[in-house]
């Protein structure tokens, strides 16, 4: 039998398809006991609707390998970061034409400070390489993305938001 | 849960609409098969803290989060632009989250808010999970959500400054409530703050475009503006429940962040070369409040279509 984390850390985002669990950084851990697996995950966004989605993926390919009584605990706490997207993450991102997130915001522990200007950064279209990218939406077709446009290979292409 | 189809039997790529017909709902988010949202969070009450207390608390953040949540949504489909129709919806879909975790706080804390369900009994068990019986089978004298967001949207210059204000307010409170007590709402208040974090960056942004725009532009968020400022005190007077629970460490006291969203305001104000609004306050029918169950009519007819399908089928499973 595999073990029950490495089969926990092999599905995959619902959304994002390209990225396991484990290098989206949702997997917080896996632990078993004498048959039994419990598998504690952690949402990307509050209101992220993926998250029944893999729930129910965890249950069904552990149940598969065997294993009798699978649980899926939900932790809230740390909040997820996009930091914690892997660099394995980042590279499959990036390879299916999805823009990898940069540094998220530091927090110094005082107020939020206020941006009046569209968040700049340092990006690459996935396509051509091209650093000259547009914004066309903070939002884009998921909670945890934004959209751009490659202004040289004129390609619009999304970003993965620095949270 | 349980999936009794073998694998064998039930390969996933056989046919996309296996799924759909009988026996494996696992691609199905929101089907019947509910799990509790809370499930794995420490949820013992903090000592000091009055559990109803707590829930009427958890009520009123919860509820400001989902009646805000649905009117935003009402966007869908509308928004000016096709871009601004997504963010509007993944703005609502934040707030939608937080407020499922705050209503199934509120139902953990004190499960006497929970309303029964028509037609369920011991033996026709509810299917419904204390969150979603919180959402749609309470009458609007039960919602405990300031009025800023029951409001009608107006257009999308009055709907930006509505975000503008909202997220304001909230993130300066969940930025502090990060350090209450209580686990859950320490918790919801810490994933919180980074989604409010964006909604009110991109709503003053559009604020300032709107103001700095046309004479157009400029005329109706400037307008926009007025009619939602009208909720600005009512934001921030602290309600009996709140000022208790503050005093034990769980809640925050709105009347306490204030200055702190007031200078975010005053930024996007001076951004957009448009002064402190002036106009008069709303919030209040004879001295009670939405936090203590008093509305505005907008409210009883967002409920009545939010709540239609759940109060036909109360007993649905989906």
């Amino acid at each position: 039998m595999t073990g029950a984390y490495a089969i926990a850390a092999a599905v995959t985002d619902p959304e994002l398809p390209v990225l396991t669990l484990a290098d989206l950084g949702v997997l917080r851990r896996v632990e078993e006991k004498a048959g039994s697996v419990t598998v504690v995950i952690t949402p990307t966004y509050s209101g992220c609707p993926a998250l029944a989605a893999i729930r129910d993926d965890l249950v069904r390919v552990l149940t598969r390998a065997g294993y009798g009584d699978v649980r899926v605990r939900v932790e809230l706490s740390p909040a997820w970061s996009s930091d914690w997207i892997s660099h394995r993450g980042r590279r499959a991102l990036a390879a299916a034409g999805i823009s990898p997130p940069g540094p998220a915001p530091a927090r110094d522990g005082g107020p939020v400070p206020l941006t009046l200007l569209p968040a700049r950064r340092e990006l690459r279209c996935p396509r051509c390489g091209s650093a000259a990218a547009e914004l066309v939406s903070e939002f884009g077709a998921t909670a945890c993305k934004a959209l751009y446009r490659c202004a040289s290979c004129r390609e619009p292409f999304e970003h993965v938001k620095e949270i | 849960m349980t999936h009794e189809a073998p694998a064998s039997e039930h390969d996933d790529h056989d046919s996309p609409y296996e799924g759909l017909f009988g026996g494996d709902s696992d691609h199905w988010a929101f089907g019947t098969d509910f799990d509790d949202p809370l499930a794995g969070i420490e949820a013992t009450i903090p000592d000091g803290a009055d559990p109803r207390a707590l829930a009427q608390y958890c009520l009123m953040l919860g509820d400001d989060a989902l009646v805000l949540s649905h009117r935003l949504s009402q966007w869908c489909g509308r928004a000016p632009e096709l871009e601004l129709d997504i963010a509007l919806a993944n703005i609502a879909l934040d707030l939608l989250g937080q407020a499922r975790l705050l209503l199934a706080r509120a139902a953990s804390a004190d499960p006497s808010v929970v309303p029964p369900l028509p037609g369920a009994s011991e033996a026709v068990p509810s299917p419904v999970p204390a969150e979603d019986a919180l959402a749609f089978f309470r009458d609007d004298r039960a919602y405990r959500n300031a009025w800023l967001a029951e409001a009608p949207n107006g257009d999308f210059g009055q709907t930006v400054a509505r975000i503008l204000l909202f997220a304001t307010a909230r993130l300066a409170l969940l930025e502090r409530l990060r350090a209450s007590r209580d686990a859950v709402l320490a918790a919801v208040a810490a994933k919180g703050v980074r989604e409010l974090a964006y909604h009110r960056d991109f709503a003053a942004r559009w604020f300032v475009t709107l103001a700095q725009g046309t004479e157009e532009s400029r005329r109706r968020v400037t307008a926009g503006l007025a009619e939602v400022w009208r909720h600005h005190d009512e934001l921030f007077r602290a309600h009996p429940v709140e000022r208790e629970l503050a005093g034990a460490g769980v809640a925050v006291d709105p009347a306490d962040v204030a200055g702190e969203a007031d200078a975010a305001l005053a930024t996007v104000l001076a951004a957009s070369d448009l002064p402190w609004p002036e106009v008069p306050q709303a919030g209040q029918l004879g001295g009670r409040s939405g936090r203590d169950g008093a509305h505005t009519e907008a409210l009883s007819s967002l409920l009545a279509e939010m709540q239609s399908v759940a109060r036909a089928h109360p007993l649905g499973r989906w």
